[in-house]
């Protein structure tokens, strides 16, 4: 059952590149199951495979739980196997210029948070983890910042993502199902579901 | 009144506010298929919850199934572990399932404004990112994830922040050989592949007033590659003509008061809107992507960019995506020789599409070097368009003519590039991989423009290959 998610700390991983799409994180070939057991270990499959220097390949990066990335990260498909796989390779949170919406949102359902920070401060970021990938970063979801090495970033995150990460209701369905009366309310007044 | 059908719709399905702030979000249609809800039915399982609205949700099967031999058991046995999990889910929790043994299976986007269960103004939810196809009809309609397949399963309703609306105007009218593809692609490529991220997208104006639900459905289905995750346009007669006597729709006196309520819920004549854009649709050419994401399209006689003159944010990405794609800045894509033709997926595999692509066809021959292949959106589109004999004009051509399902869109099924293979395609994403072949390479166009290559060998203007009335000459 979800619980509240106060503050994350761990080192970084930077993931340099705009636009890199759900088929590139989680290929679809391994969308072929019928649970989420084992995408962690083909996250960035081709990537990896094409790319020797790829960040998820190199040792310097091994337990790293932030991921670091550019513009418009996670665009592409509804796959929550794209979150899914990332949080099974250790990712806890993600930091970033700007996220598509439903990666983001698929990875707020599973308690992952995506923050974004400028331009200038992603590149700030990328480089400490670069020049010196043993120093740790601690996010606080609470007054939305980062601590970086000699420095305090800003991140920015919806009212709605960041409140649901502190009370622990990113897992949706118990307050769905709270009031249900008014659920059924709303089903007896639309023409379509009552019968036109 | 000055309000959008996005803003009318979302409060007729408004639950309570949440403590987080967000909506609670009655979904009026749910749809699903094997490769998003495994997981989700096994969380309400485990949950001990129930499906309270089994009539609301409607089930298919399209991403793994193969389009040559349709019968069961599959070869591929993932495959039909993922089928026999989903029949298995459907009878435990009583869900309507249009699986391979019924008349109406196809790709989702494609079965459900066919059968008539997508109609103006409902909400409507699917584990697929195209779900914003079901937008043509006047209904707000986007993809989830897993999870929020689960909540609604056990709650038929999410936890949601609203969107902004963002008008899209697309004004004059498209000249012959320029088809809804091409205007969805432009509109990509000028508002950039994130420039919707936030925004729901309402086409208007009177190229799309004139157009039929199909392209609607083209024109919508691409909205989430311009990182909208919905698109509509307001319900009109077209629609309604469209609707009359589908299956799922009201008839006789229930469908005129059906027909009342939809035209309540169109955007006002006044309404306000968050962002305006307006586009000339009489300049828009045949278009052609050129890289790997949606957004990196050129006009046919245009020439592909180099990463000097894209603006400074992208080249980068510009960089990459030629070198990804063997592709020369300055060079035109006209010319560009194809291995694979693809005319199908949730974009453009609807009887329309694959009348456009036979027109092309009718009377040629696919080059000797090319696969090419038509795959139909469902099976009720298969046999239409074999009623009109279009599976004659394309098997002749050289075409394979194949079952039902999302095939080469994604290859999660037997029909993939292999290697360095370079496919035009009518399917919707370029992406690296997105094929099959983690080196094979996408030109996404109309069906007609892939027609066309897979008749010349190569990518060409496939106004060339139109008869001189049929280009207005």
């Amino acid at each position: 059952m979800p619980s509240q998610i106060v503050q994350i700390e761990g080192t970084a991983i930077p993931l340099r590149g705009d636009n890199i799409d759900t088929d590139r994180i989680i290929p679809a070939r391994y969308l072929k199951s019928i649970t989420f057991d084992g995408l962690g270990d083909h996250v960035f499959a081709d990537d990896r495979k094409y790319l020797p220097a790829h960040p998820f390949s190199s040792s310097i990066f091994h337990g790293a739980s932030i991921l670091l990335v550019n513009e418009n990260f996670g665009t592409g498909s509804s796959r929550e196997h794209a979150p899914r796989a990332l949080e099974r390779w250790g990712i806890r949170a993600c930091i970033g210029q700007s996220f598509s919406e439903i990666f983001s949102g698929n990875s707020l359902m599973i308690g992952l948070p995506c923050a974004r920070v400028t331009r200038d401060e992603i590149e700030f970021l990328m480089r400490s983890a670069e020049q010196e990938p043993k120093s740790r970063l601690v996010i606080n979801v609470s007054d939305l910042t980062v601590q970086a090495p000699g420095r305090m970033v800003r991140i920015e995150m919806s009212e709605a993502s960041r409140k649901s990460l502190l009370n622990g209701s990113w897992d949706a369905t118990g307050l769905l199902l709270d009031h249900y009366d008014e659920v059924q309310a709303v089903a007896r007044r639309l023409p379509y579901v009552r019968g036109f | 009144m000055s309000s959008t059908l996005f803003q009318k719709v979302w409060d007729a399905h408004a639950v309570r506010r949440l403590p987080t702030g967000q909506t609670q979000l009655f979904i009026g249609l749910h749809l699903i298929h094997e490769v998003t809800t495994p997981q989700a039915f096994e969380m309400v399982r485990s949950r001990g919850a129930t499906v309270p609205f089994p009539t609301r949700t409607f089930a298919t099967v399209d991403h793994v199934v193969p389009t040559l031999d349709q019968s069961r058991p599959f070869a591929d046995a993932q495959a039909e572990a993922m089928l026999a999990t989903l029949e298995r889910n459907c009878r435990e929790f009583n869900i309507p399932l249009y699986d391979m043994a019924t008349d109406q299976q196809g790709i989702v986007h494609v079965i459900g404004p066919e059968l008539g269960l997508t109609q103006p103004g409902m909400t409507v939810t699917c584990g697929d990112s195209h779900t914003s196809t079901h937008g043509a009809l006047g209904a707000v309609a986007f993809g989830i994830g897993t999870s929020q397949v689960r909540d609604v399963l056990a709650s038929q309703c999410l936890a949601i922040d609203p969107l902004r609306v963002r008008r899209i105007n697309v004004s004059g009218s498209l000249r012959a050989g320029i088809y809804a593809k091409d205007v969805i692609l432009d509109i990509i490529r000028r508002l950039g592949v994130n420039g919707g991220v936030g925004y729901a997208y309402e086409y208007g104006g009177s190229v799309v007033d004139r157009m039929n639900m199909e392209e609607r459905m083209t024109i919508c289905n691409m909205s989430i590659e311009g990182g909208a995750r919905v698109g509509y346009v307001n319900p009109d007669e077209t629609t309604f003509n469209y609707l009359r006597g589908r299956p799922f729709v009201p008839l006789g006196s229930a469908f005129e008061r059906a027909r009342d309520w939809w035209m309540s819920i169109a955007s006002d004549q006044d309404a306000r809107y968050d962002d305006e854009v307006t586009i000339d649709g009489s300049t828009l050419e045949p278009t052609v992507t050129w890289g790997i994401n949606p957004g990196q399209s050129v006009k046919i006689n245009e020439r592909i960019p180099s990463p000097d003159d894209s603006n400074p944010a992208t080249s980068s990405s510009t960089a990459e995506a030629l070198d990804f794609m063997g592709l020369r800045s300055g060079s035109y894509i006209k010319g560009t020789p194809i291995d694979v033709a693809f005319i199908g997926s949730c974009t453009n595999s609807r009887l329309s599409d694959l009348r456009d692509a036979a027109s092309v066809v009718r009377g040629r021959g696919v080059a000797a070097h090319v696969k090419a292949l038509v795959v139909p959106g469902s099976k009720a589109v298969r046999v239409a368009a074999e009623k009109e004999g279009l599976d004659q004009v394309f098997k002749a051509a050289g075409f394979e003519w194949r079952g039902a399902g999302c095939s080469m869109c994604l290859a999660m099924n037997p029909d993939r590039l292999e290697g360095r293979q370079l496919c035009a395609s009518s399917s919707n994403r370029n992406f690296k991989g997105r094929q099959g072949s983690p080196t094979g390479r996408t030109l996404l166009m109309s069906p007609a423009m892939v027609a066309a290559a897979a008749i010349a060998g190569e990518v060409i203007d496939v106004r060339e290959m139109l008869s001189a009335e049929e280009v207005g000459d």
